[in-house]
């Protein structure tokens, strides 16, 4: 249960956010460029790290809600995903890929964990300053949304077929358009 | 050094914040609304909040320029040093100290947040907005401590350098930029 009244219709961080839409516009700009924004890295592979880093920090909305918008990005498959919040080295994604989650799981630890050579193994894997950045504020950006889901005590849905299909919306239709549900009609932090 | 190539001579987040202004800018708002905006809590309460989430998360910067910006509120630097210390023996009220329990947990993992802990800040007059915010600010600053880790960016020592920023950020908030030139290094971090 809540620890503060949130709508039982809007589990998650919906909740939260439907219940202060003045700080749920920035955070709904946040995860969208940092998700679906223009980038080298594939939206797939951006909600892998999502993925990973919530998967590490036990959210399960998260991780649930973001696994399946990950594997609605990669052809439905759900193996992948799972394979990738058990253990990623075995998991059939890129060198680079890996190397950059090893860098985010890092970060969700302790941000000064990150070593010169972490970041070295990155580069030699063919990752830019602008993935490694990404990298590290996705994982640190989980590490908050992760904690404000846990943290008020919201509804975390236990129904697989439920994330799948919000999963498709969200992987269609961004972040900020899927908040408009809630929030009515989304309004761009000025 | 920072892991990446960012700008020479801006010192912490705002190092991050030249190198990518699309995420800075939500970043920004964020912290604007959060830290700033009018709200039940005070800004000096709710920066005494984020200085000491990353004084538990050990990030110098944020601890730094959050306790200038708190000290510069709450016109005391020596309140901002007991509460990262010791809150519970702070000159601060009881209402806060049941929010910095609830930011403490959170700091941790939000699982660890209890209904006992939500009913004792109740208690002691916490409204359902300032409990939100409570958990929002503990939670956005394990994101802000870690960007700022996590790149390995430049966490100067100058408390004089902290002191304006405070400065700054207290009177300003934190949309626009608090570091707007590359600044020299007085001492080397």
């Amino acid at each position: 249960m809540p620890h503060i009244p949130l709508s039982p219709d809007l589990p998650g961080i919906r909740g939260a956010m439907a219940f202060r839409p003045e700080t749920a516009r920035p955070l709904n700009d946040l995860v969208e460029v940092l998700l679906t924004g223009p980038s080298t890295l594939t939206l797939g592979e951006r909600e892998l790290i999502a993925t990973h880093v919530s998967s590490r920090n036990c959210t399960h909305y998260c991780h649930s809600i973001h696994g399946a918008i990950a594997a609605a990005h990669l052809g439905g498959d759900e193996a992948l995903v799972k394979q990738v919040k058990v253990d990623f080295t075995q998991a059939a994604i890129s060198p680079k890929l890996k190397a950059l989650l090893a860098i985010a799981g890092k970060v969700q630890q302790d941000g000064k964990l990150v070593t010169p050579a972490d970041v070295d193994a990155a580069r030699k894997q063919g990752a830019t300053d602008l993935e490694i950045h990404d990298t590290v504020l996705i994982a640190a950006a989980f590490c908050m949304y992760n904690r404000y889901v846990d943290g008020l005590g919201t509804e975390q849905p236990d129904d697989e077929a439920l994330y799948r299909e919000r999963g498709k919306r969200v992987a269609r239709d961004g972040y900020v358009t899927v908040s408009e549900e809630y929030l009515g009609e989304a309004v761009h932090s000025s | 050094m920072a892991h990446i190539n960012l700008p020479e001579g801006f010192p912490g987040i705002s190092g991050g914040f030249v190198f990518r202004p699309e995420t800075a800018k939500p970043m920004r708002e964020l912290a604007h609304v959060l830290l700033h905006q009018p709200n039940s809590l005070t800004s000096g309460e709710r920066e005494l909040i984020a200085t000491y989430v990353s004084s538990r998360n050990d990030c110098h910067f944020c601890q730094s320029s959050h306790g200038a910006a708190a000290a510069c509120h709450l016109g005391d630097a020596t309140v901002v040093e007991q509460v990262k210390t010791d809150f519970m023996a702070a000159p601060v009220s009881d209402k806060l100290k049941a929010l910095l329990k609830i930011a403490g947990k959170v700091q941790q993992d939000g699982k660890l947040v209890t209904a006992g802990d939500v009913d004792a800040a109740r208690k002691l007059g916490a409204t359902d907005i300032e409990i939100h915010d409570t958990v929002l600010i503990a939670a956005a600053f394990c994101m802000f401590n870690r960007y700022v880790d996590g790149l390995g960016t430049w966490q100067p020592r100058d408390p004089a350098m902290y002191a304006q920023m405070g400065k700054h950020l207290a009177e300003e908030g934190y949309k626009e930029p608090s570091i707007r030139q590359p600044v020299e290094a007085v001492h080397s971090s």
